[in-house]
């Protein structure tokens, strides 16, 4: 994998979004994932009204992958129920691991499939997946049961 | 002056390619290469005396049994140990420093008592303190630094006190590159009463260690920071403090007499080693510290430092770049920590991993230092003796280009 296709336009737009990177003033949810290897550090924040993501930010520090990830997968997932969000963290998980083969499930990540070929560089993978799976902790908190 | 063609021919990893690219390897303060010569012993090791040491009478038990103990009396040369028995062998340096957090710390350590160690400790010198702390009610407490990243020693001496039971430091910070004037501060606290840990994980594969010089009581180190393989490391402590010391792990190899319901221990070193030990890691660190003592410290000493100069003008003219350590070559090591505004060190690792440099980001296993000042992660290069200037030019021309991948304008 060459650094112009790791180092996107749109990945290092992102990893600077300071729209997504804010606080919540009513958030319902907070969770903080951290990737020791790295030191990426970012705590999501979701306010959550009837099952549905009405808003979504995050803070925190980290490197350009786990930044922009961060930030595509809350432009995501606003206005989604929580069933829908658990789907796509599994569509973009399997993705990474090169389970998904239809393209139509990840034409569902939008601009996140712009990490597919992460695997590459197994060096970066914790970091482009470190959002998602701190979501589905936080979702999972939310939803006990399921 | 070494002969840095020679050298660099005798460490087979320095000569590939990564990414394309001729392996820049300056992440060596993690690990360093192993030259032929303790390649070679290792392998001429398995091949021929492959044996459990201790254990037999035939040919190849007394051959490993003797060239264990060959390591050993050469790994108590290198420091300046007194004794072979004050020698032990351990998996790393931080197995070494849980024996004496475990062993020592926790059947002397009371409550009330003071724990210091210096705020830089890599965590293997401070998550066993802490427990050993929380384990007996004591307080851990720290040293912390000046704005030239030294320890700041007016404030050292009201740390460090009569209730010290306990001072562990290492003499040159993995984050930070700092060597501490620690012979200074360990008189200081042997006044005090304390009992001293040192910590030679960074400090010996670039400085000549006497451990009497020292006055250390226990010193610790790896052997893969010192062209050994990984999983062989050394404890060594004063005979005064060990002999009285319970066992840490238990089993074979370190028991004298076994009954059904009670023991007695083997005599020392061997009470702490115990199960079959690292003998070809043995052999590969005897073979390192052969290559080391072939060469001398003058040379390396002197080639490190040079490097060290070198990197630390050519990083200081590189834009946005900041130096996290003292800019003062005699009071550190080749471990240069830096950061690069706007960019996180892993990126900055993976931009310059495609021109086949290695280089450390993150916490280098000393989160409060990090927080201390106040920084998420640096990036590290540090130095060995086969590095060259030639290779800080290559680094400095990538790190150059980094901000550019990353989307600024310069
Ligand atoms: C100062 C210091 N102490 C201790 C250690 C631990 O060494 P090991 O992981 O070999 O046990 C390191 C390794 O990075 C170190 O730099
Ligand atoms: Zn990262």
């Amino acid at each position: 994998m060459s650094l112009s296709s790791l180092y996107t336009e749109l990945i290092l737009e992102h990893s600077r979004n300071c729209e997504n990177k804010r606080n919540l003033e009513c958030a319902t949810c907070t969770k903080r994932g951290y990737n020791p290897s790295c030191g990426d550090d970012i705590t999501i924040e979701l306010m959550m009204e009837e099952g549905k993501v009405i808003d979504a930010a995050f803070s925190g520090d980290g490197c350009a992958i786990s930044q922009a990830s961060t930030s595509m997968m809350i432009d995501l997932i606003k206005g989604r129920t929580s069933e829908e969000v658990q789907k796509l963290v599994q569509i973009f998980l399997g993705m990474i691991k090169k389970e998904i083969e239809k393209e139509e499930d990840l034409d569902l990540l939008e601009e996140a499939i712009a990490f597919q070929n992460i695997s590459n560089m197994p060096a970066r993978v914790k970091c482009a997946v470190l959002a998602w799976h701190t979501l589905i902790q936080a979702i999972e908190e939310l939803n006990p049961q399921s | 002056m070494l002969d840095i063609e020679t050298i660099r021919s005798e460490f087979p990893a320095l000569g590939q390619n990564v990414n394309g690219k001729p392996l820049v390897y300056l992440d060596n303060a993690a690990t360093t290469q192993m030259p032929v010569g303790v390649l070679e012993a290792v392998r001429n090791y398995k091949e021929r005396f492959n044996g459990n040491p201790h254990r037999g009478s035939h040919y190849l038990s007394v051959k490993a049994t003797m060239l264990l103990e060959e390591a050993r009396t050469k790994v108590a040369k290198f420091i300046n140990s007194p004794s072979t028995k004050e020698v032990v062998f351990t998996k790393n340096a931080t197995e070494a420093l849980n024996l004496v957090a475990y062993s020592y710390g926790l059947s002397s350590i009371q409550s009330g008592d003071e724990i210091v160690i210096c705020i830089s400790e890599h965590h293997s010198n401070l998550v066993p303190w802490q427990r050993v702390a929380g384990l007996k009610g004591a307080t851990l407490r720290y040293l912390y630094l000046t704005e030239e990243y030294e320890i700041d020693l007016e404030r050292a001496k009201q740390i460090i006190n009569e209730k010290t039971a306990v001072l562990a430091i290492a003499v040159m910070s993995n984050a930070l590159g700092t060597i501490y004037p620690i012979e200074k501060i360990v008189d200081y606290a042997h006044n005090q009463g304390a009992v001293v840990v040192i910590d030679g994980a960074q400090s010996v594969p670039h400085l000549k260690t006497d451990v009497q010089k020292l006055n250390a009581d226990f010193f610790v180190f790896s052997g893969h920071k010192l062209f050994a393989p990984m999983g062989i490391g050394v404890l060594y402590g004063k005979e005064s403090f060990l002999k009285d010391m319970p066992p840490f792990l238990m089993g074979g190899e370190m028991v004298e007499y076994v009954t059904e319901q009670e023991t007695s221990f083997n005599e020392l070193p061997h009470k702490f080693e115990a199960g079959t030990p690292n003998v070809e890691g043995a052999v590969g660190l005897g073979a390192a510290i052969d290559y080391l003592s072939e060469i001398g410290w003058e040379k390396i000493t002197e080639h490190e430092k040079s490097l060290t100069k070198y990197a630390l003008e050519k990083l200081s003219e590189v834009q946005y770049l900041k130096i996290i350590g003292s800019k003062n070559l005699e009071k550190r090591g080749p471990v240069i920590s830096f950061t690069l505004e706007g960019c996180h060190p892993h990126d900055i690792s993976t931009i310059v991993d495609m021109d086949g440099i290695a280089l450390r980001a993150g916490h280098h296993c000393a989160q409060p230092l990090m927080n201390y000042l106040q920084l998420p992660s640096t990036s590290r290069v540090s130095f060995s003796l086969y590095n060259t200037k030639e290779e800080i030019d290559i680094l400095v021309e990538s790190l150059s280009k980094v901000r550019g991948w990353l989307g600024y304008e310069s």
